[in-house]
């Protein structure tokens, strides 16, 4: 092994997550250009926006529901510790509609989503199902991807609201049952400590988010290896490829939107 | 008529196509034979524009495919693949109609299933199949919805890719008859890349052996049997022995 070989090594693993990178770029501007032009598969979109909103919204709001009321007993144990127990919930709903409404509903979405769409696009693509659209004139990214990425744009949004008020329901519920907060002033300090720039950066967040999914999920799929060892590793890496880079857009979001 | 010139593919240092020059006449039935891995699926999808070739030249009527209007290329042809590739999501009578619903011919939804349904009868599916979906079908099923999908259109060219793999023989023998019966009838010009020596015998006006990546015989069917190449006789009888190296 010479001196150089580590340098070669790094310079590889480098090189190969920045073509990787270029890709997905790539990808993802070329299934935008396509969501803006025709022709517009509106079933295959209604269709998409079914599955990745309407039948996630059970998931997103269990989720949402438990982390609301998990935060409320969390905040009020901590606010305790200094005689702060009234913030709950004012931190509440801050802490839903700016944080984990979008992150928990994005995560939820990409384990949901991210993997469904990887195994039937990469289950199309290794039964030959995506060759058969180009011989039949219909461009994949058009006919496959454009939906469920405008879908997903659209859906995770509107997830992200139920979310978030389902969280804060949750927080609530605890607030009220088990800590003993007056059910009119709880309502009271959760509106009144609730801006329209809390809710609406949540709701960017979101579409950032459904747009990652559903773009990871895509390209994943489209480069799925042959066979069943193939589509399972496609949707392994759509899954959690999604999920990182929603922590990573979410970090980036939040320092854009909230940084001083 | 389609005219191959020189075509060449290789995947990393697997050269798969090592310059195929091959001309199919216009209304004839020509069928690759060739043994398990030999290219003839790439070659097929190289001609379609699935696959783009490393080298070469692929020219539909004198004209270079490479420049021709791709959906208007593609307009011209019928597919039936290998696993009849229908789609999971829709009912049987959207997959055969598929074409009929889309572009710039399309035509209204009635009338799309109409011929769909048509179709389907052409094949020898009753109309109630129609409305299930593709997994409910039998392979053997399948087969035939995928075949009246590649002749909704009327196209003028249909490639068969491996039309009997996966089945019994006397489905085999029901989809042979089928496609030989279509293409006469619609006067299409036919490439079926098979190596099931009964499909070749049903189906073949010319015959064409690949295999080394190259051409190595082509000609007319009735001349196959006579023909003293070695690698067309070595498959057409099935022998281990031979210039075809054989893993056992």
């Amino acid at each position: 092994m010479s001196l150089t070989s580590p340098f070669a090594a790094t310079g590889r693993v480098v090189l190969s997550a920045l073509a990787t990178l270029g890709r997905v770029t790539i990808f993802a501007l070329q299934a935008a250009s396509h969501i803006l032009r025709p022709p517009f598969y509106t079933r295959e979109f209604l269709n998409a926006l079914m599955q990745i909103g309407w039948f996630s919204l059970p998931v997103v709001g269990l989720t949402a529901l438990f982390t609301g009321g998990a935060l409320a007993l969390q905040i009020y144990a901590g606010g305790a510790r200094f005689n702060a127990e009234s913030v709950v919930p004012s931190i509440v709903a801050i802490g839903m509609v700016r944080e984990l409404g979008p992150v928990l509903g994005g995560l939820m979405v990409a384990a949901r989503v991210a993997s469904s769409i990887a195994a039937e696009i990469g289950t199309m693509k290794v039964t030959e199902q995506i060759d058969a659209l180009v011989t039949l004139s219909t461009d994949p990214m058009k006919y496959l991807v454009a939906p469920r990425v405008l879908a997903a744009t659209l859906a995770v949004p509107v997830l992200v609201a139920v979310g978030d008020s389902i969280g804060i329901w949750g927080g609530y519920l605890v607030g009220v049952t088990r800590l003993d907060f007056n059910a009119a002033t709880y309502l009271k300090n959760t509106v009144d400590f609730l801006e329209f720039w809390d809710v609406a950066s949540g709701l960017v967040k979101g579409a950032v988010f459904g747009f990652t999914v559903a773009v990871m999920g895509c390209y994943h799929g489209m480069r799925s290896g042959r066979g069943a060892q193939g589509v399972g590793r496609a949707t392994k890496l759509a899954v959690v490829s999604a999920s990182v880079m929603i922590l990573a857009a979410n970090y980036v979001l939040t320092e854009v939107f909230f940084s001083a | 008529m389609i005219d191959l010139q020189g075509i060449e593919k290789a995947f990393g240092s697997n050269r798969v196509l090592r310059g195929v020059d091959l001309s199919i006449g216009t209304g004839t039935s020509m069928v690759i034979i060739g043994g398990s891995g030999t290219g003839k699926s790439v070659l097929l999808k190289c001609i379609l524009g699935l696959v783009t070739p490393d080298a070469g030249s692929i020219r539909l009527d004198g004209r270079d495919v490479a420049n021709a209007p791709r959906d208007e290329f593609l307009a011209r042809f019928g597919m039936l693949f290998q696993g009849a590739a229908l789609f999971d999501s829709l009912p049987v009578w959207h997959n055969v109609a598929f074409r009929l619903l889309r572009g710039a011919n399309r035509c209204p939804k009635a009338e799309a299933r109409e011929i769909a349904v048509e179709k389907l009868r052409r094949v020898g599916l009753k109309p109630e199949v129609a409305d299930l979906y593709p997994a409910e079908l039998s392979g053997g099923m399948q087969k035939r919805v995928g075949l009246a999908r590649a002749i909704a259109a009327e196209p003028e060219i249909i490639f068969f890719d491996e039309p009997t793999t996966g089945l019994d023989p006397i489905m085999a023998g029901v989809i042979n008859e089928l496609i030989r019966e279509i293409v006469s009838e619609m006067g299409a010009t036919a490439m079926t890349i098979t190596h099931d020596m009964s499909s070749v015998r049903a189906i073949a006006d010319h015959v064409a052996m690949l295999h080394d990546g190259v051409i190595q015989w082509t000609g007319p069917i009735a001349e196959m049997d006579a023909t003293p190449d070695p690698y067309v006789q070595q498959f057409i009888n099935g022998r281990a022995e031979g210039p075809i190296a054989s893993v056992r």
